[in-house]
């Protein structure tokens, strides 16, 4: 397997890997009767967890044939249907599972989704950290058998960044020298800072030291796409039958909103290693029928579970059913561009701690969510969220001077605060709203409104800064770095919907972004949250889980923060009973464990 | 057919230009007016990368000029790319969801129309008999449920427990057509039957059918011969547009059964603020709608001779 590979370990270690995680839009469920409701209630379940799955004994590094089911076919349940399977146009996260089966970028994830080589053998960075050159394997080739090189890279990149082909996600390149100018249209593609320096050198020039560009390079806007067939084939080149790749699997079928299938690439560079024939992606948008299509066998890997069966799937089926915490955060924001929450930090403190997110996340939300006071979730590499003083005083301590903060800001019974909180119309949002706002009621005397919208209207609104006050917002990362989460609260961003700005936050950040120690740049970040949490433009809530069902027979992966599961790595066993025989399963996982562990890799 | 059919059949169909004409305006100005854009997302976009997708789709030009040029494609039935599936035409999305709702809708639409007309005949005739009773009972009951809360019940006893059938997918099988096509069917089976009986009861009951009794004609003949006919009229009636609103696609089913359908397609595109999809499948919708109709007229005229389609 990927015994031989070489673990990254240079200044940007703690980068790992990256994807756009889209908010899902989740529309208010059709299926009103959940398929299983005769036992929803049992609050007190132990929260077991599946324990991870646990390599088994490997004969020169894979598992002995003899375990190994003679089909190996994988069924994943895949939500939506894939916006397009054009690396450098999607978006969401489906097309990012099909894709990171389809092409593989100059560097890759290992099961654990830390980042390892991909098409890139070895990389140097120049001493001032502004330049790259990565040193592709020498054999590449496409699915079709054309030779894959440097100039391929150059030509996706380019593509990319070009004002024609819109891509949605191109500002990720923004390191890149003249990648802004390029995208805005000022300077034509052929201006970006990338060249081939021969076949099998590709050098990546950036307007300043980035330390997590080498996680920027495993999300699709870095994939390589086979040049001819886009020229000759234009917006139809990812179709069935066009598609030529360069990753672990090959398109072979793709029937919209019904299924994609994937098979074994042979001309990928490691395609006798992976173990998984064929991999079948089903878009299958009601949460409820997927759970029965796996309850009849028809998938191996869920895309998701619904909130509703949560606590009977985890009775019944807790041996499929696996959580693991997820790089994103939930939480509400103010509006600081309009009364009241402009001028009264007070108030907005004491909203923050008047609520108590031990009840929100067992009571209310309930499937394993880790309550959060900060903005970064736990688990990016090596830092530490700037957790502030008051998560650990008991939830009286922060009721009294939440009481005392509020009287402060001019309130009181007489004259309560009159608010609203808006979030997009979703069962989960409502609950949350509904148990904020009624904790407020009960410890601070404020009137709150609730407002719901609808998905597009909502971001409208949330985005002009005109009519909202309190509202819903959660962000998951693009890649494992806590700056992603930071970037949102710069006084300039787009999607800043809160109108924070602090200059020496800005100016923080600012630093961040060129700092190439890791320790001090944690250290920089941990102070720049340090500094928006003071301020609390957010009521932090929550930290996101990722929660599925997996046929225990599926094994060779590994839960991740960053919810990337690559096909290539997973193999189907016969039995179970033969599997488990001889190795130690852990008594009882954690639950939410923050993943920075060790690799499990097969070495 | 008379020539007053004929002149009948080509003015309704020449008077379906402005129906269509309107409601593409209507369509056209009020997906744009809803707040949001095909573009917005969790994730801002920065103003450089919206204004190349804008320009992309031309959405950066007047509105009247967008709209002109609509028109201008639509008249070569082009419907344009999908701004929610890149990779994809509308005409093509359409091409691929038609036929799955067209199979399931169509044969669900039969299914409901023999069984139904067959239960409200044999409830006819057993006019307020247990049996009479039991049937329109049960009728009811299947009227008044709707097919999300029937669909589960099936997929649960079906698939899940006595693995029978598929939980849900598509191919072009059998097993994957089965509980779509039930679910969708059995309200209509139970709407149509109370239709019938209803129908039924007022044919038997009037002066030609005693006269083809006091012939002494078997009861058989008097009923499938002599009042079935007349008896369809409202059922044909009210099947137009409910087999323009089954083979169009129902969202629900689709949505239980992961049906690649195109009912989904409204939903979506709405949601998703795709202007291009959301036009396509809603003046698809308007011209089946016209079709069946003037279908359902042509059925009229020739279950019913009373009825003159004659000029002025």
């Amino acid at each position: 397997m990927r015994v031989a590979l070489k673990r990254f370990a240079g200044p940007a270690h703690f980068v790992v890997s990256a994807m756009v995680r889209a908010m899902v839009v989740t529309i208010a469920s059709v299926c009103l009767l959940a398929a299983c409701s005769k036992d929803a209630e049992q609050p007190d379940a132990p929260r077991k967890q599946r324990p991870q799955p646990v390599e088994l004994v490997l004969v020169d590094g894979r598992p002995a044939p003899e375990v190994l089911d003679e089909k190996q076919e994988l069924r994943r349940g895949n939500g939506e249907e894939p916006r397009t399977l054009d690396p450098h146009r999607s978006q969401g996260v489906p097309e990012g599972n099909i894709l990171r089966d389809l092409f593989e970028g100059l560097i890759t994830e290992a099961p654990d989704g830390e980042i390892i080589p991909g098409a890139a053998m070895r990389w140097n960075i120049s001493a001032d950290g502004k330049e790259y050159i990565f040193y592709l394997h020498r054999d590449l080739k496409w699915s079709n058998g054309d030779a894959l090189t440097a100039h391929d890279f150059v030509f996706s990149l380019k593509r990319a960044t070009d004002p024609g082909t819109a891509s949605s996600n191109a500002n990720m390149l923004l390191p890149i020298v003249n990648a802004a100018e390029v995208i805005a249209g000022t300077l034509p593609p052929e201006a970006l800072g990338v060249a081939a320096l021969d076949d099998f050198s590709l050098q990546i020039r950036l307007v300043q030291p980035t330390s997590y560009f080498l996680g920027l390079l495993t999300h699709t806007i870095a994939f390589p796409v086979h040049s001819p067939s886009v020229t000759a084939l234009g917006d139809v080149f990812a179709r069935e039958g066009n598609l030529v790749s360069n990753g672990a699997y090959l398109l072979q079928r793709w029937d919209p909103r019904s299924q994609i299938v994937l098979i074994r690439n042979p001309y990928y560079r490691e395609a006798e290693n992976s173990l998984m024939d064929k991999v079948v992606y089903l878009p299958i948008e009601d949460l409820s029928g997927e759970v029965n299509q796996f309850r009849s066998g028809e998938l191996d890997w869920t895309y998701e579970v619904p909130n509703n069966q949560f606590a009977w799937l985890q009775k019944n089926y807790s041996q499929e059913l696996v959580v693991s915490p997820w790089l994103g955060s939930f939480f509400f924001a103010f509006n600081l561009s309009r009364e009241p929450f402009s001028e009264s930090p007070q108030l907005r403190r004491a909203l923050v701690l008047a609520i108590d997110r031990d009840v929100l996340t067992d009571k209310v939300t309930r499937f394993g969510e880790q309550p959060s006071f900060a903005l970064v979730p736990p688990g990016m590499g090596g830092y530490q969220p700037a957790v502030p003083d008051y998560a650990s005083w008991p939830q009286q301590q922060r009721v009294d001077e939440a009481r005392r903060l509020y009287e402060m800001a001019g309130y009181s019974a007489d004259n309560p605060l009159h608010t609203e909180i808006r979030y997009n119309t979703s069962e989960n949002n409502k609950k949350l709203a509904l148990a904020v706002a009624s904790m407020w009621k009960q410890e601070l005397g404020v009137v709150t409104t609730l407002v719901n919208e609808e998905w597009k209207v909502f971001l409208q609104n949330r985005e002009q800064k005109v009519v909202t006050q309190v509202f819903r917002r959660g962000w998951i990362s693009d890649y494992n770095d806590p700056y992603s989460f930071l970037e949102l609260y710069r006084s300039r961003d787009a999607r800043n919907d809160s109108a924070y700005s602090n200059p020496s936050f800005d100016a923080l950040l600012e630093e961040v972004a060129k700092e190439r120690v890791p320790e001090r740049r944690n250290r920089m970040m941990h102070e720049a949250e340090r500094l928006l949490l003071e301020d609390n433009p957010i009521v932090p809530v929550y930290t996101y889980v990722s929660k599925r069902l997996v046929d225990p027979h599926v094994r060779g992966w590994q839960t991740n923060v960053m919810d990337h599961h690559y096909s290539r790595y997973m193999y189907k066993l016969k039995s179970i009973d033969q599997a488990e025989g001889g190795q130690d399963q852990p008594a009882e996982a954690t639950p939410v464990e923050p993943v920075a562990a060790e690799t499990g890799a097969v070495n | 057919m008379s020539s007053g059919l004929w002149r009948f059949a080509a003015s309704r169909l020449l008077g379906v230009v402005p129906t269509l004409l309107m409601l593409i305006t209507i369509a056209f100005f009020l997906i744009r007016v809803a707040p949001g854009g095909p573009f917005d997302g969790e994730k801002a976009l920065p103003d450089e990368i919206r204004l190349n997708l804008e320009a992309k789709y031309h959405l950066d030009e007047p509105l009247l000029q967008q709209y002109f040029r609509y028109l201008g494609q639509i008249i070569t039935l082009d419907f344009g790319p999908s701004f929610q599936y890149k990779d994809w035409s509308v005409n093509e999305l359409i091409a691929l969801g038609f036929p799955v709702s067209l199979t399931i809708g169509g044969l669900a639409m039969l299914l409901a129309f023999f069984v139904g007309s067959a239960i409200g005949i044999v409830a006819a005739i057993r006019q307020n008999s247990a049996t009479d009773y039991s049937i329109m009972g049960l009728a009811m009951v299947g009227v008044s449920i709707p097919n999300f809360v029937i669909a589960p019940f099936l997929i649960l006893g079906l698939a899940v427990y006595l693995g029978w059938l598929p939980a849900g997918g598509w191919e072009w099988q059998a097993q994957y057509m089965v509980l779509p096509v039930l679910t969708l069917a059995l309200p209509v089976i139970a709407y149509i039957a109370r239709l019938m009986r209803g129908s039924m009861i007022e044919v038997l009951h009037s002066n030609y059918i005693r006269t083809a009794r006091a012939k002494g004609l078997p009861e058989s003949r008097v009923v499938l011969r002599h009042a079935l006919k007349p008896a369809l009229l409202p059922v044909i009636s009210f099947m137009g547009p409910a087999t323009a609103g089954l083979i169009t696609g129902s969202v629900v089913i689709e949505r239980i059964y992961s049906i690649p359908g195109l009912g989904s397609y409204f939903v979506q595109g709405a949601l998703n603020r795709d202007y291009t999809l959301v036009m396509g499948v809603v003046i698809f919708y308007g011209f089946v709608i016209v079709l069946l109709n003037f279908v359902v007229d042509l059925l009229y005229a020739w279950l019913n001779p009373k009825i003159r389609y004659e000029q002025g």
